[in-house]
């Protein structure tokens, strides 16, 4: 079984695994996010079209407001 | 260098004041993070400071931000320049009083060494992460996320993904109406320049 690692939590692979979609499989809903696939960023407008290869290593960071 | 210069940074190391001394560092955002970091890194003897905010400083600041009762009214960045410059005249110190923005971000920080996020607002913060690490991938940005509450001091973190740093408690979001409160907010922003000074000299060792 192929699979991801998400926050250091590994969770499976799928074909066609898009960044929108590992957010969904997590329940990760808040918009405020920075994301990083293997080291690279990927900014908000591309999420739903970048694709995550299987053993990626995927880092989601929430930002909160305040400063 | 002048007498002045050699006897405020007496009790520092040259050889780490030098490499401070030649650097240059962005500040995006001149509140209650922006302030602090600004004071720290003159302190330490940063060479260049760029720094941007379109605020002006209101009361409701005094209680966190680095600024006086008499500068109420001025724009944050002209303030703070004037409050650098009573504490070092040794740091150059650029100020813009605009909004930063995709459009102008390059233009304003290209020369920065490093980038400190110190905005208010989540979506702000996204937009400058997001821009400089496309534009600049190989250099550090400091940001933060996380600054309300009081006390909880070891709950205040750093997370890393290769050139992005994020400085924070992930659970202390702001309740509305409700501003940070002086020492927390202080806490981040001095670990933001703490890091900042750190990684300049792991750079400069290279």
């Amino acid at each position: 079984m192929a699979g991801i690692v998400v926050n250091g939590r590994p969770i499976e692979w799928e074909e066609g695994m898009t960044v929108q979609r590992v957010l969904d499989r997590m329940n990760y809903s808040w918009r405020m996010l920075v994301i990083k696939v293997n080291g690279t960023l990927v900014r908000k407008e591309a999420w739903s079209s970048t694709l995550v290869p299987p053993g990626a290593e995927v880092s989601v960071f929430h930002l909160l407001s305040g400063g | 260098m002048d007498k002045l210069y050699s006897e405020i940074f007496a009790g520092h190391d040259p050889a780490v004041l030098e490499i401070w001394r030649k650097a240059t560092v962005g500040i995006a955002g001149a509140g209650g993070l922006g302030s602090n970091i600004a004071v720290a890194l003159t302190r330490a003897g940063i060479g260049k400071l760029i720094i941007t905010d379109h605020d002006i400083v209101s009361n409701s600041n005094l209680t966190r931000q680095q600024f006086f009762l008499k500068q109420v009214g001025l724009p944050k960045v002209s303030a703070l320049k004037d409050n650098l410059r009573q504490i070092s005249p040794y740091t150059d110190v650029s100020v813009y009083n605009v909004s930063v923005s995709p459009v102008n971000l390059e233009s304003l920080f290209k020369q920065a060494d490093i980038l400190i996020e110190a905005f208010d607002d989540a979506g702000e913060k996204q937009m400058l992460i997001e821009t400089w690490q496309t534009l600049y991938p190989a250099r550090y940005i400091i940001a933060a996320s996380g600054i309300a509450g009081i006390g909880k001091n070891e709950l205040i973190r750093i997370e890393r993904s290769g050139t992005l740093f994020i400085v924070g408690d992930p659970g202390a979001e702001l309740q509305p109406g409700v501003n940070p409160v002086s020492a927390r907010v202080a806490v981040v922003a001095n670990m933001q320049a703490n890091l900042c000074l750190e990684l300049l000299l792991e750079k400069g060792q290279d």
